[in-house]
C-alpha cells in the first residue's frame, strides 16, 4: 500500500513541508507522536536509538531526549510544546542542548508543527511543517545528530564536489 | 549578521541573477541587461550573493566575469537530501511499531 511520503522544501522561506499516511488509527498515530515511549520506538534512525530523560506534553512542557549514536555518544535535544489541539495538531519548537536541557548558546532553533487527520476511518495522514531560522540549523540537525555512521563524511564530499566542479 | 544560502535565494532578483549565471558566467554588464533595474540595484544583490559565496568573481583578460559558485548550491541539495532520508527512515519505523500498537 502506498504511503505517499513527501517531503518539499521552499529553500527561500526555509520552510519543509513532509507529509505521510499511515496504515493506523488516528488515535494510534497521536499516541506514537506524543507518548515518549512510543517515540522511542522509531524517532532515531537505525543504527541510532532515542533515550529520553523528560517527557511533559502540555504546552510549556519539553521533551528532553537524546540520540545516541552506535558508538554510545548522545546528542541532546529538545522540543518545547508551544500548542497542543488534543488528536489533531501540536507546535514544538526544537533545539540543541546539554544533558540538563540547556539550550546551546545561539544554538539553532526549528519550529515544528504537525498536524493529523483521519482518512478512510482507519488511515491517518500527518503532515508537518518545519521552518528554520538559518541555513546553520539544517547543518547542525543532519551534520551534528547524524554523521556518524554514514558511509561518507561531509570531507570526503566537499572532495568530491570539488573535483565535479572545478572549471 | 552572518550571510547564508538562503540570503542568497530569498530575493526573487537574487533568484534569476542565479538561475543566469547557472547558465554561464557573464560580466556585469551582460548580466545588467537581463533586468529593468539600475546597474547600481544589479551590483548590490551581487555583493549579497558574493558574501554568501554562492558567486565569486574572476577577472578573464580584461573583463570581470561573475561565476555562479556551484558547489554552495549543491551543498544545500546534500542536506536536504540527508534530512529528507532521515524522516523516510523513520516514518518507515514507525510503520512496524504501530502495527504492535
Amino acid at each position: 500500500m502506498t504511503n505517499n511520503f513527501e517531503f518539499e522544501a521552499d529553500m527561500a522561506a526555509k520552510k519543509i513541508h513532509v507529509s505521510r499516511e499511515f496504515n493506523a488509527t488516528i488515535d494510534k498515530v497521536w499516541k506514537a507522536f506524543t507518548d515518549a515511549n512510543v517515540l522511542e520506538k522509531w524517532v532515531a534512525p537505525k543504527p541510532w536509538t532515542a533515550v529520553t530523560r523528560v517527557m511533559d506534553f502540555t504546552v510549556g512542557g519539553i521533551w528532553l531526549y537524546a540520540m545516541v549514536s552506535p558508538a554510545g555518544q548522545k546528542h541532546w535535544v529538545y522540543a518545547e510544546f508551544t500548542a497542543i489541539e488534543n488528536g489533531n495538531a501540536f507546535s514544538s519548537i526544537g533545539r540543541i542542548c546539554d544533558g540538563e536541557g540547556n539550550p546551546v548558546p545561539d544554538g539553532p532553533k526549528s519550529y515544528r508543527n504537525t498536524k493529523f487527520s483521519a482518512i478512510d476511518c482507519d488511515r491517518t495522514k500527518v503532515e508537518m511543517v518545519i521552518s528554520f531560522e538559518e541555513e546553520s540549523t539544517i547543518k547542525w540537525f543532519v551534520e551534528g545528530g547524524f554523521k556518524e555512521g554514514t558511509a561518507m563524511t561531509m570531507n570526503q564530499l566537499d572532495e568530491l564536489l570539488a573535483s565535479e566542479y572545478v572549471q | 549578521m552572518r550571510r547564508d544560502v538562503f540570503q542568497a535565494i530569498a530575493d526573487p532578483t537574487r533568484r534569476a541573477i542565479i538561475t543566469l549565471l547557472a547558465l554561464q558566467a557573464m560580466t556585469p554588464h551582460a548580466l545588467a541587461e537581463h533586468f529593468d533595474s539600475t546597474r547600481q540595484a544589479i551590483s548590490k544583490h551581487i555583493k549579497v550573493l558574493t558574501e554568501c559565496e554562492v558567486v565569486t568573481q574572476k577577472q578573464t583578460g580584461r573583463e570581470n566575469y561573475y561565476h555562479l559558485n556551484l558547489k554552495a548550491m549543491k551543498e544545500i541539495d546534500i542536506w536536504l537530501e540527508r534530512f529528507r532520508k532521515m524522516w523516510e527512515d523513520s516514518f518507515n519505523q514507525l510503520d512496524d511499531v504501530l502495527k504492535d500498537l
